[in-house]
This record gives C-alpha cells, sequence and structure tokens, in this order.
C-alpha cells in the first residue's frame, strides 16, 4: 500500500498507509468515539470539510451498502483508521476501500490514531493535511496552517438542497425477521428546513405519522407558513451555527406561529433565533455513548452526538428553558420554549449510527402538533 | 435516587467451590459488591463455602460464614444475623438458586427479608425455558423453535418436528451440565436421558439447531430508574454450538453494522425490561444467521457472570460494584465512573482497543473423555488480552495461555497431519481447532474453504491469513539482517512474539530480543479508559502495543512487581490468585508501589484498584522483562503465582532482574530430583526411595530395585500431571509407552509407593533473619497416594500424635534453614508408623495457603510478603506458631460428571477444581460441613451399598456397625457380604453389574440406595465397579472411595445425628 501523510496545523504529523482514494485533502481533523456505522458517520452531511478519526481501530470489517447511507454521498473529506479490513457481514455491497475510492474520499491507516485523539483532545480539533502525493511533512503543515478554519464558515448554505422535495418513506427493514414498525398513516405536513440533513431524521418523522417537505436552508418564513404546516423541523447541518446566511431570522419568524422541532445545528439555530449565543468546543462530541439527562423525567438517555458548536445556557436565561444536560461536561443538550412549542436537541435522537433511546422524541413533536391543532 | 436508608444489612451470597463454569470471577464479583456496600455504611453477612477467595477474608464482610451454601445454613444465619435483604446476583448460579429456594419456602418472608437486585419473578422468569419464551414472544422477540419436555416420550416428539442436529439443555444447571448436541437418534436417547437426570426440576428444554450460526453477547446494566446501559458487545469466534464458557470471544463485535448492533442493543434492553431485572447487571445472548440475519435469543442471565466479568476488564467498568450500588437503591447518574473521576456512570463504554479471551481447556486430566466441545462448558479458566489490533490481541492471548507451544504452527509442522484429518479436526469443534485452523492456511486452504468447514466468520479467518502470510515472509527472508527496523516494528505491531518470529527464522527467542533491543524496538502502553480516550484516565490499568505514543510514564517510586499465575487450571486456581492479591494488599500498605502482571480476567488480581499499577499482560519471558525494563523495581515476586512465574524466575534472575525472597537457585534445589535427593541426605531426613529414569530400560530397572508397587511421574510437573501408582512391569511399561516420553531431557521419576502412610502437608513463613513460624499442619484424610490438591484434609492433625507434629515442623525448619528460605514454604509429608517421609519440598506458596489463613487467622501470604520485602516476624508482631480452638476441614470439589467416561477414584493425579472448607468444634462436624459444602447430601437413613477391596476389609467392620446404630440397611455384593455374614454383621445381598439383573446399578437407579462406599484396586476390579461409581456421582449420592474417607464420613454422620450443626462467623472462630 502506499504511504500516506497526515499533517496537524500545529506541526504534528503521522505517518500510514493510504486506502480509499489517493488524494491530498484539507479539512478539520475530528474524532468519533463510536465503534459501529462509520458509514452513516462519513454520509453524514454535518461531517463537510473535516476529516473523521476513528478512535475504534478496526474500519471496512462490514463493507459498505446503500442501505446505510445518510445523504447520496460521504461528505466526510479524509478518513484516518488504525487499521483498514476487507469485508465479511451478508448486506455489504462494495468494501469500504472501494468505496471511498469511488468517491475520492482519502484514507489513511497504520497509524497511532489514540495518540492523534489524545493529542486532538489535548489541544483542540484543528485544520489538518491528508495526503498520498509525497509532499514533504513541512510542505503539509504549512498547508493545514494556511487552510481557512470551521469557524464562520456557512457549510450548510452550500450543502443544502437546492429545490424543495416530497418525503414519505418510513424507517426500511432491512433484516430478517426484525419487528415490523406499526405503518403510521400520515397526520400532519412538516416542513423540514434542510441544513445538510441525515435522510434517518425524515424517515423516523414518517415513522411517527409526518407527510414532509423539505425545504433549502434559505427559504423564507413567510414561504414555509404559506405551506401551512403543522410544524417546522430544523435539521442537522455542518459547521458553525453562527456563520448560516439568514437561518436565525427565518426561525425567529416561525416562533409562536407554528411548532418547531430542531436538531443538532437546528438546536443551535433555534438558540440564536431566541437571542442566544453559541461557542465553539476543544474538541466537540462526536460518538454514540454519550450521556444526556431529560432533566424533566430525570431519566438518562444514552446519545449519538456529532458537533463542534455548543449552546450557551447562560445566553438563554428567561428566553428558553434548558430541557436536557450533558452528564460528561453540563453542556446544553436540550432546549425548549413552551409558549411557542418549540424545541430542540443538541444530540442526535434519529441515531444512525448509536442507540435509539432518543427515538421518543420525534413522537413528542407529533404531540406537540397534534396539541397545536386542538387548541387552533 | 440516593440509597435506601431502610437497608442497613445485607446478606451476600458467594458461589462456593471453584467449578467449571463458576470460577474466580464470582470472588472479583463479590469481593467489589462487599466494597461497594461498606463504602455505604451498610453492614454485610457473607456465606460462601470457599475459603480460597479474597471475599471470605475476615476483614472484608463484617460477618464470614465459611458454611456449606444450603437452605439450612442459610435459614439459620438469616436467624442469628437479622438481615434486612439478601443479595443473589453476585454470586453465580449457586447464589441465585438458593436465593430462589429460600424465597419460595418461604423463609425470607418470614423473617422479612427482601431480595434485592432480583426479584423471584425476575429470576423465573429468565431461567424458567417456558417463561422465558412467552416473554420473549410478548416483546416480539424470536427464540430458536423449541420444546420443554420432562419425559423421554416428549423429547423424542419434539426432535421428530425439529429434525437433526437437535440441541438439549436441562433446566436450572450450571454452564449446561447434562446438555449437548445430538446429531443422531443414538446420541439423542442418551443426552436426553441424563439432561433429565441432572435438571433439578426433572425438565429439558429441546432446540432447532442454529448450529453455524453467529453468536453474540451484550451485557446490559440497569437502574431503578429504568435507565439502561451496554456495557460490552462480545462476540464468538467460535459459532454457535460451542457454550459461549468454551468458545475464543472478541470484544467488541467485529462483524456488525450500526443498524445490526443497534437491532440487538433494542433488543437487550427490551429484555431486560421484559425479565423485570429492577437493578444490576445481566447478560443476554444472541444467535445470528450469517446469511440473511435472522437473529434470535438465546438465553439471558439475570446477574453478574463470567462474561460480566470479562465485560469489565476489557472495558475499566467494574458491574459487580456498580450493581451493587444500584441494588441499594443509587441511579446510574449518581456514581461516578471510577477511571475518568469526573464523568458519570450513567454512560456506555466504547473503546479503542480490541480483546480476545481464550479458555483454557484440561481434557489431558480425562484422557477417557472425547473432547469435542459443545454445549456443555469444560474449559476450566481462561486468558484475556488486550491489543490495538484483533491479530495482536489474538497472539496475545494465545501465549498467555501457556500451552507451551506457539500459536502459528509452521508449514513443516501442518503436513504432519492428513487432509482428512485436518477436516475431521477443522469441522468437529475441540480445543485443538485454533491451531488446525492455522495449519490449514499454512498448507494453502483458503479462507472460504475453513469458513465453509467451521462456520467462522471470514474476517477472523482473513485476519488468520494475514499472520501466516506474513509470517512466511519473514521465513522467505531468512535473517533478521534483511528486515528492516521498520518491517520489525511492523512485525511486533501484529502481535508476532519474539518466540514466534525466532520460529520463522531457524533462530532463539533471545537472539531476536537482543537484536529488536539493540535497535530500540520496544512496547509502549496505553491505557485502558473506558471512553477512547475522549477523557482523561486515571487508573493505570495498562497494555502494550507497538506504537508511537507511551502514555503511563513509570513513577519514581519504590516498586515492587507481582506476577500473577495466568489461567486457572487443574493443579494452579484461585489460591495463588489469592496469594498475589495479598502480597499487593501488604506491600501497597507498607508503602510500595505494587505493579502486578497477569492475564486472567476472572481474578481479583486484575482488578483495577488491587494494586497501584496493572499490566493486563501474557505472563512470558518477553512481556515481563519488557515490564521490569521500564519499570525497574526494587524487586519481583515470583514464589506466589504458582508454576506461571517459578518457571521464568531463573532466566529472569540471569537477565539480572531482582528475586525477592527464595533464590531461584533454591527453587530449583527443591525441585530439581537430583539436587534435592542430597539435600535430604545432607540433613539425615528420609525420603521414599527412588530413582530417576532417562529411558524405559532404566525405568524397569529402577522399579525392580525399589520394588512394586512405585509411584512415577515426569520431572518438574503441576498438579501431580502424569502421575500413577504403578503396581507390576505390564503396569509401568504402558505408561512409559503411553503417559509420558521419558528422554535426557525430560526424566521420569520413579519413588516407592508408600502404603497406608498418612500424608501431611506443612506450610511455613521465613523471614530475612532466619526467623520461621508454622502457619498450619494438615493431615490428609485419605492416605499417602492420593493428591494432596485432591485430598480432604484435617487442621489441626486428628490423629497424628503431639510429638511427631513437632518432629514435622523441626523437620520443615531444617529444610527451611537449609534453603535459606524468605518467604513461604510447603512441605509434604507421609507418616508410616513411626518413619516421617519427606516427599516434597516447594519454597513458594501453596494451595493451603489461604485455607490455612481461614482457619487460623494469619494471613500467611501477607506476612510472607512483608518478609520478603525486609520487615521481620518480629516486626509484625509474629513470635510463636498460631494456635487453633476448633476444626477445619478442607474437602475438594470435582468435574467428573462434566467429563463423561471417566472414573472418580482419586490417585496422584490431581483432578479438583476447587475446595470448600468445613468449619466446627469437633472433627467429625466440620468434616459433615466439608461434605455438604462440597454438594455431597448426607443422608439421614435408607439403604448404604457396601463393596471393599479385600485389604479394606477388616476396618468395614466396625464402620458397618455405626452405620447400623444409625439406623441405615447394609447391601453388599457377595465376597463384602460373605465377610460381613462370618463376622456377624446382617447385610442384604445384590448382585454386581457383571453378574446380571438385578443389580447394584439398578438398586440405585430406583433410587433405592442413598450411599455408595466402594474402594477398588487392580485393573479388571476397577473396570468392573466403574459404573458403581458412575452413577453415584450421576445420582448425586454420597459416596466413599477410600476407607479413611468413608470412616470419617460415618463419624460426620454419627455427628449429624448428634443434633443440630452449630453455624458461626469465621470472626467468631477465631476470637480468642
Amino acid at each position: 500500500m502506499k504511504r500516506a501523510v497526515l499533517a496537524l496545523a500545529d506541526g504534528t504529523v503521522f505517518e500510514g498507509r493510504s486506502f480509499g482514494a489517493s488524494s491530498e485533502t484539507v479539512g478539520e481533523v475530528v474524532f468519533n468515539t463510536s465503534m459501529f456505522g462509520y458509514q452513516e458517520i462519513l454520509t453524514d452531511p454535518s461531517y463537510v470539510g473535516q476529516i473523521v478519526t476513528m478512535a475504534y481501530p478496526h474500519m471496512g470489517n462490514v463493507g459498505t451498502t446503500p442501505e446505510d447511507e445518510e445523504s447520496a454521498r460521504p461528505h466526510a473529506v479524509g478518513m484516518v483508521v488504525r487499521e483498514y479490513s476487507e469485508p465479511s457481514n451478508w448486506r455489504s455491497r462494495e468494501s469500504l476501500d472501494a468505496y471511498l475510492a469511488r468517491w475520492k474520499v482519502g484514507g489513511i491507516e497504520g497509524l497511532d490514531t489514540r495518540r492523534l485523539v489524545r493529542h486532538l483532545r489535548t489541544h483542540g480539533s484543528q485544520m489538518g493535511v491528508l495526503s498520498t502525493e509525497g509532499l514533504t511533512p513541512a510542505a503539509l503543515i504549512e498547508k493545514a496552517k494556511q487552510a481557512p478554519g470551521m469557524e464562520g464558515l456557512d457549510l450548510a448554505t452550500g450543502i443544502s438542497t437546492k429545490a424543495a422535495y416530497e418525503w414519505s418513506k418510513p424507517t426500511p427493514r432491512f433484516v430478517v425477521g426484525e419487528t415490523e414498525l406499526k405503518v403510521v398513516p400520515p397526520r400532519f405536513r412538516v416542513v423540514a428546513v434542510d441544513y445538510g440533513l441525515k435522510k434517518a431524521m425524515l424517515q423516523f418523522l414518517v415513522d411517527v405519522g409526518c407527510q414532509v417537505t423539505v425545504v433549502p436552508a434559505w427559504t423564507t418564513a413567510k414561504d414555509i407558513l404559506d405551506r401551512k404546516p403543522d410544524g417546522v423541523f430544523l435539521t442537522n447541518g455542518p459547521g458553525d451555527p453562527a456563520a448560516v446566511k439568514g437561518a436565525d431570522t427565518t426561525v425567529a419568524a416561525l416562533l409562536g406561529k407554528v411548532p418547531v422541532f430542531g436538531i443538532c445545528l437546528g438546536h443551535q439555530i433555534l438558540a440564536l433565533a431566541l437571542g442566544g449565543k453559541t461557542w465553539k468546543m476543544k474538541f466537540g462530541h462526536r460518538g454514540a455513548n454519550q450521556p444526556v439527562k431529560d432533566l424533566a423525567t430525570g431519566k438518562v438517555e444514552i446519545t449519538s452526538q456529532n458537533h463542534g458548536f455548543a449552546v450557551d445556557a447562560q445566553s438563554l436565561e428567561g428566553k428558553a428553558v434548558v430541557t436536557h444536560l450533558n452528564l460528561n461536561d453540563l453542556t446544553v443538550e436540550g432546549l425548549a420554549v413552551p409558549d411557542a412549542r418549540a424545541f430542540s436537541v443538541q444530540h442526535h435522537p434519529e441515531a444512525s449510527p448509536g442507540p435509539h433511546d432518543a427515538r421518543y422524541l420525534f413522537q413528542r413533536f407529533a404531540d406537540v402538533m397534534a396539541g397545536a391543532r386542538v387548541t387552533a | 435516587m440516593p440509597r435506601r436508608p431502610e437497608i442497613k444489612k445485607v446478606l451476600l451470597i458467594g458461589s462456593g467451590p471453584i467449578i467449571i463454569g463458576q470460577a474466580c470471577e464470582f470472588d472479583y464479583s463479590g469481593t467489589q459488591a462487599i466494597k461497594a456496600l461498606k463504602e455505604e455504611g451498610i453492614e454485610v453477612v457473607l456465606l460462601n463455602s470457599n475459603p480460597a477467595t479474597i471475599m471470605t477474608d475476615p476483614e472484608f464482610a463484617h460477618r464470614t460464614y465459611i458454611e456449606p451454601i444450603t437452605v439450612e445454613a442459610a435459614e439459620r444465619i438469616i436467624q442469628l444475623e437479622k438481615p434486612d435483604s439478601l443479595l443473589p446476583t453476585m454470586g453465580g448460579q449457586t447464589a441465585l438458586n438458593l436465593a430462589k429456594q429460600l424465597a419460595e419456602q418461604g423463609i425470607l418472608a418470614r423473617y422479612g427479608v427482601k431480595l434485592i437486585g432480583a426479584s423471584l419473578e425476575a429470576i423465573n422468569k429468565a431461567e424458567d425455558r417456558k417463561l422465558f419464551k412467552e416473554a420473549m414472544e410478548k416483546i416480539g422477540l424470536e427464540l430458536p423453535k423449541a420444546g420443554i419436555a420432562t419425559t423421554m416420550e416428549e423429547a423424542r416428539a419434539l426432535v421428530k418436528q425439529f429434525g437433526y442436529p437437535s440441541i438439549i439443555r436441562p433446566s436450572f444447571t450450571l454452564g449446561g451440565t447434562g446438555g449437548g448436541v445430538a446429531f443422531d437418534e443414538e446420541q439423542f436417547e442418551q443426552i436426553c436421558a441424563s439432561g433429565l437426570a441432572a435438571s433439578p426440576v426433572g425438565s429439558i428444554q429441546i432446540d432447532e439447531s442454529v448450529l453455524g450460526w453467529k453468536e453474540y453477547e451484550l451485557e446490559v446494566v440497569r437502574d431503578s430508574k429504568d435507565n439502561c446501559i451496554i456495557v460490552c458487545s462480545i462476540e464468538n469466534l467460535d459459532p454457535m454450538g460451542v457454550h459461549t464458557g468454551d468458545s475464543i470471544t472478541v470484544a467488541p463485535a467485529q462483524t456488525l453494522t450500526d443498524k445490526e448492533y443497534e437491532r440487538m442493543r433494542d433488543a437487550s434492553l427490551a429484555i431486560m425490561r421484559e425479565i423485570g431485572v429492577d437493578t444490576g447487571g445481566s447478560n443476554v445472548q444472541f444467535g445470528l444467521n450469517p446469511k440473511d440475519g435472522r437473529m434470535v435469543v438465546i438465553e439471558m442471565n439475570p446477574r453478574v457472570s463470567r462474561s460480566s466479568a470479562l465485560a469489565s476488564k476489557a472495558t475499566g467498568y467494574p458491574i459487580a460494584k456498580v450493581a451493587a450500588k444500584l441494588a441499594i437503591g443509587y441511579t446510574l447518574d449518581e456514581l461516578k465512573n471510577d477511571i475518568t473521576r469526573d464523568t458519570p456512570a450513567s454512560f456506555e463504554p466504547t473503546i479503542d482497543y480490541v480483546v480476545v479471551k481464550v479458555p483454557k481447556f484440561n481434557f489431558e486430566k480425562f484422557p477417557k473423555s472425547p473432547r469435542t466441545l459443545g454445549t456443555m462448558m469444560r474449559s476450566v479458566g481462561e486468558v484475556m488480552a488486550i491489543g490495538r489490533t484483533f491479530r495482536e490481541s489474538y497472539l496475545k492471548a494465545f501465549r498467555s495461555l501457556e500451552q507451551g507451544r506457539l500459536p502459528i504452527p509452521t508449514k513443516a509442522d501442518a503436513l504432519k497431519r492428513t487432509p482428512a484429518e485436518r477436516e475431521e479436526l477443522l469441522r468437529v469443534p475441540t480445543p485443538e481447532r485454533p491451531w488446525v485452523v492455522f495449519e490449514a492456511l499454512q498448507v494453502g486452504m483458503s479462507v472460504e474453504e475453513i469458513h465453509a468447514i467451521t462456520a467462522m466468520d471470514p474476517w477472523f479467518l482473513r485476519q488468520f491469513e494475514l499472520l501466516v502470510k506474513e509470517l512466511n515472509e519473514v521465513e522467505e527472508k531468512g535473517s533478521l539482517s534483511k528486515i528492516d527496523d521498520g518491517e520489525l516494528k511492523l512485525l511486533k505491531s501484529r502481535g508476532f512474539s519474539d518466540a514466534q518470529l525466532a520460529q520463522a527464522l531457524h533462530t532463539t527467542e533471545a537472539v531476536v530480543r537482543e537484536e529488536r533491543w539493540k535497535r530500540n524496538i520496544r512496547p509502549v502502553y496505553k491505557r485502558v479508559d473506558t471512553c477512547a480516550a475522549e477523557f482523561e484516565a486515571f487508573t493505570p490499568y495498562l497494555y502494550s502495543t507497538y506504537e508511537e505514543e507511551d502514555e503511563a510514564p513509570p513513577t519514581n517510586r519504590q516498586k515492587i512487581v507481582i506476577l500473577g499465575s495466568g489461567p486457572i487450571r487443574i493443579g494452579q486456581g484461585i489460591e495463588f490468585d489469592y496469594c498475589c492479591v495479598h502480597a499487593a494488599f501488604a506491600l501497597r500498605a507498607a508503602g510500595f508501589e505494587t505493579i502486578m502482571v497477569n492475564c486472567n480476567p476472572e481474578t481479583v488480581s486484575t482488578d483495577y484498584d488491587t494494586s497501584d499499577r496493572l499490566y493486563f499482560e501474557p505472563l512470558t519471558m518477553e512481556d515481563v522483562l519488557e515490564i521490569i525494563h521500564r519499570e525497574k523495581p526494587l524487586g519481583v515476586i515470583v514464589q506466589f503465582g504458582g508454576q506461571t512465574p517459578l518457571k521464568l524466575s531463573k532466566p529472569l534472575e540471569a537477565a539480572g532482574v531482582p528475586i525477592l525472597g527464595t533464590s531461584p537457585d533454591a527453587i530449583d534445589e527443591a525441585e530439581d530430583r537430583e539436587r534435592f535427593s542430597k539435600l535430604v541426605d545432607r540433613l539425615r531426613l528420609r525420603q521414599p526411595e527412588n530413582g530417576i529414569s532417562r529411558s524405559p530400560e532404566e525405568a524397569y530397572r529402577v522399579a525392580e530395585s525399589i520394588g512394586y508397587p512405585v509411584m512415577v511421574r515426569p520431572s518438574y510437573v503441576l498438579g501431580g500431571r502424569a502421575m500413577e501408582v504403578v503396581y507390576d512391569r505390564a503396569d509401568l511399561e504402558r505408561y512409559m509407552r503411553e503417559a509420558v516420553l521419558a528422554s535426557p531431557d525430560h526424566p521420569v521419576l520413579i519413588d516407592r509407593f508408600l502404603q497406608a502412610a498418612t500424608e501431611v502437608d506443612l506450610d511455613l513463613v521465613c523471614d530475612q533473619t532466619g526467623a520461621c513460624i508454622v502457619g498450619g499442619v494438615l493431615e490428609h484424610v485419605e492416605e499417602a497416594g492420593v493428591h494432596s490438591g485432591d485430598a480432604a484434609c484435617v487442621m489441626p492433625p486428628h490423629s497424628l500424635a503431639p510429638e511427631v507434629i513437632e518432629r514435622l515442623k523441626d523437620i520443615a525448619i531444617a529444610l527451611s534453614r537449609e534453603l535459606k528460605v524468605v518467604g513461604l514454604m510447603n512441605v509434604q509429608f507421609a507418616v508410616q508408623g513411626k518413619a516421617i517421609y519427606v516427599l516434597e519440598v516447594n519454597p513458594r506458596a501453596s494451595r493451603t495457603v489461604p485455607f490455612i489463613a481461614k482457619a487460623t487467622g494469619v494471613p500467611l501470604a501477607k506476612v510472607a510478603a512483608l518478609c520478603m520485602a525486609g520487615k521481620s516476624l518480629k516486626e509484625q508482631g509474629l513470635t510463636s506458631d498460631p494456635e487453633m480452638h476448633h476444626y477445619a476441614v478442607k474437602e475438594s470439589v470435582f468435574p467428573f460428571a462434566r467429563f463423561p467416561n471417566t472414573d472418580v477414584i482419586l490417585g496422584p493425579e490431581m483432578k479438583s477444581t476447587g475446595e470448600v472448607m468445613g468449619l466446627d468444634a469437633s472433627v467429625h462436624a466440620a468434616f459433615a460441613k466439608s461434605q455438604l459444602a462440597s454438594g455431597s447430601k448426607l443422608p439421614r437413613g435408607g439403604k448404604v451399598f457396601v463393596s471393599v477391596k479385600d485389604d479394606d476389609k477388616p476396618g468395614l467392620v466396625d464402620i458397618v456397625k455405626r452405620l447400623r446404630t444409625l439406623g441405615f440397611t447394609i447391601v453388599a455384593t457377595g465376597g463384602t457380604l460373605a465377610y460381613l455374614e462370618r463376622k456377624g454383621v446382617p447385610a442384604e445381598r445384590v448382585n454386581k453389574v457383571r453378574e446380571g439383573s438385578p443389580h447394584v446399578v439398578d438398586l440405585m437407579v430406583k433410587k433405592e440406595i442413598s450411599l455408595v462406599i466402594n474402594t477398588t484396586a487392580g485393573k479388571k476390579e476397577i473396570s468392573d465397579s466403574y459404573a458403581i461409581r458412575r452413577e453415584a456421582l450421576t445420582r448425586g449420592l454420597a459416596y466413599f472411595t477410600t476407607m479413611e474417607a468413608a470412616r470419617m464420613g460415618v463419624g460426620a454422620l454419627e455427628a449429624q445425628a448428634g443434633g443440630a450443626r452449630e453455624y458461626k462467623p469465621i470472626q467468631d472462630w477465631l476470637r480468642r
């Protein structure tokens, strides 16, 4: 296998072997601690512009299948793993190596990924260059230093759908003998504002009785309300929430007029719309094991997470209620504006990859919409 | 919710003796639970019959009952102690079964004791096949198609429906005792019959075959607020059909997508909720069809288990400790993660390494038993390894196993088998299969072909293929000089040991190591941190790998390294882990930094807070040297972990490593037959006449000159491996042909066999000033000839004269002075009339150390560790031998029921897996307790079958008379009957088996016999009476196979008839 090098902006260099595409790629180097679901992670649009380091050493074991894509293609620009391996799984259609090569995503394996994760934990996520092209480490470090960071970058607008479309497919069953979900006939019209959504979110909405219209990130509040939705759903997406052009004012204009449910970037945008602030975390939360406490019930759910920015709780005082907390670092995981029938969570109740503990939030959205109808 | 204030006193039940399926993982979990409860100010009462456990140390629980784990004992303890709660989930199936009986018999209700951790309803729902099936159907989960049978007719009807192969599982038995896989009608009939007999409720489950499916396990923890987490997922390398305890397993699961894993996770949580395990840990097993992903639930255990111990060690998440806290009311978010300190326990551990567990088998102890692995667990222990990749972890695990062979055979070795043999060994799972898979790859079989035969997942096979390919490339290069630094580092990061590389390069391990060191290619050490490095870890729980960053630099404190004992096996059990743990405790308290090296996930020694630093590493020269190289300890303790570290002592010393305590040369002097003989002569002591032979001819000559019968064995063995009493030349010829290969390097030792001699074990401890105390003298119940690990023992000696005991002590002290022992020493004596023979001297911790510590209250291992570190006995306040005012009896437990075609007669080769202790004021009452604790049912009446060899007949008369006085009637066969009649003792006649029905075994089948006394000698007689002993074993009847045991047994029955048994905690027994 070809040699590959990963150089970080702070001058740290890792050498390994190439898999996937031969390329040179620049991105923010982040790490994810999930042991399962690399394909969902790669195809999650929130990873756009990022080189994702998988903390678990073996990747490629289960290959890839179109069934496990969260969007039409990988969005991560690079993948860093301890050891790549060829697949063995009855659903696999293509090896991870071939899949990444097909989508021109570079991979590096055979390096001390634990050292890299510890480095990022200590020194923070930062820009890096992954190259198979034989440049000297010094040149790669220089490139990484020159690369613009994620802060202030409006990545969501760039990745959003260009035109509105309808979605009515529920979560598919891939596996023989899997319990069939009850088919819920569509009862609610939901407009989903696409900041870089994962397919699983739309499917979960359909599962609880929603007919979904997905609209571009720049759709105005008026256009959204003209569709007479029962609720508006703000999706996840990449990058700095404060940089998403016009999103905060759009959402502010919706509040009080229609129930709103936001996830991840959608949650951060809701906070901004309420006049709150967001901040960039040192290395973010990326994994499938994050403990989140629902402050109303006191119950803990294990959640899937992927974010580098967080909502500042103080900035929301008097404007919204903090409903969920991350028990590892007590950062805001959920907020609600009961009067406006709006709520949001930082973590990913649609999981994919990750535990389904927070799936009930989709039902909660349906209940809020039903409640709004009754009082309307 | 904080802890429930109404819980003030908890009764905890341990798992009893070490048996197959319940090893020291329950000492680990129980010890954690006691510590966790005590931290909360709760008074803990413990019931456990196993003295070799850390949990039964008097300073752990407040009240420690080393008593039989029976309803009678438990009820009495509840009366005495009045606990408000009973925690039944820490002591395996034994504790769960007792709790169930106590609940069902209304005892818990009568005394107002609440079950915490698992309710009776939850236990029943999880364990009763029918209730479990209904529960799974209710939540929409599939099981393999199955039915319950309570008769053979019902069983036959079910197999007609599902077809062969058919899986048979008895209800409510441990580790699948009595179950199996039947491929045809004949096997089916046989397994069903033994299964119905083995099940305490007389029912078996017949399953649709899911042989060859993938097998997974998830460890779940739930709290009273319904917060649920998965601690670990485990994938079995051996597909369905091999008991998970006998399978090689890997954590985390390697071949699942997130979709499939989450489905399994969802199912596990649903099962936990439906079964109703309110708080604590459980494990759930799944089968998965690799062709289409169909998932079936196999079983769940509503308690901590061997798998939860493994999951705890694999992730750093202490399941038993957390489960104990949850049982008293805490919720997961109220508990901290010990390792990260700042984050809560309400998360799911995620790891950035691969864990491989490999079972350890002892089939060589049961040569007549088939080695096929099935649904009945037969492994006696296990090892675990941690590596950054599967390959590294797998190879580390196999070198931890101490199998005396490298994990990857050479092509030349592989070619020694015929293709047909190879295919058979791939098809039928046996302990040999892991090697055969590599052989198959070496001879060019493809991954696809091997997968087709073994059903092992191709992912694993491909990893093996890569190993073989890389190793063969090394062989082609032929020399280290052709392997550059980068390549060598890569090879090491694959997990190849120096020895494995040396084999490929046709050189020695030492040469590879020297070259590697010259190039400064050394491992780095990483932390096990529960979180894949997301947070800082504070616990130095370490493993090696060949990567860039070392994240646990050594401290500059004064350190002592303790080498552990590796996998549990017959002959090297929990007793040695107990000693290592005690060394760690004592030296830590004395201010040293203690460093533990071990690879056994079941143990207390590998709990991350037992020592200051834990290296979870193989106990090989290579791995140990690397640790010592970086840690630079004051010294290394090799004498506590049994043969595993002992074998390393000389090479370690040669490598310049300071060995604490008795010198390796003295250890060698005691172990080497010829040097030992000289030592004995020098001290003018006596040992049985003996000789050494390096060829069969020499053996015959030596035996003739000593005179038959003789005791024969290979040198340097543990647990009496291949040790036999040989009665004549023909027998010796067979032995030299079949049992051992005598050679100049591997001599065979021949001793005169001492008939009618009493065997005695003595343990002493000596300090650096030469002062000694004798910790204890144990008299064996059985005559010399039964391995000391298998014999029942009495302390203090019940029949030896005081002057004999004094003489034994004098001899032992003289030996210790001559060997300059610092630390522990064990001596085995045979006393024949007035003559005292020294059989063996072991200048190291012995199996009897924990027993003596429990009997006397003097923690010998701790004392010895401090002696080695320079603290004198006087400084420790020990100036005289401990005295006893009660009796302690050790009895052994045996795994015979799991090994078909195996006789239960005891001999010089050790067969027992564990031990129990009976404590009482009189020797017979203590013996009675030891029998009950070992699982024997002491009858109060009925028929006793007696059949003894001629030598034993005179002694039988008194025994039989006493039995008749107790109200028993006597049944005997021809010769014994005639003898008894001549002596005027009435007895009923019954046919020997070969005399035809109705014979003695028929009576046993009809449940008409309550006790069997059967002694025998000679090949033919033994084989004639085999069926009787095997039947007694299968039926769970009390039986004695030696006269000494029978005599003690009758004494025990008399003591039992004499009044109610007294139960008392050891804290009271030890009070002066």
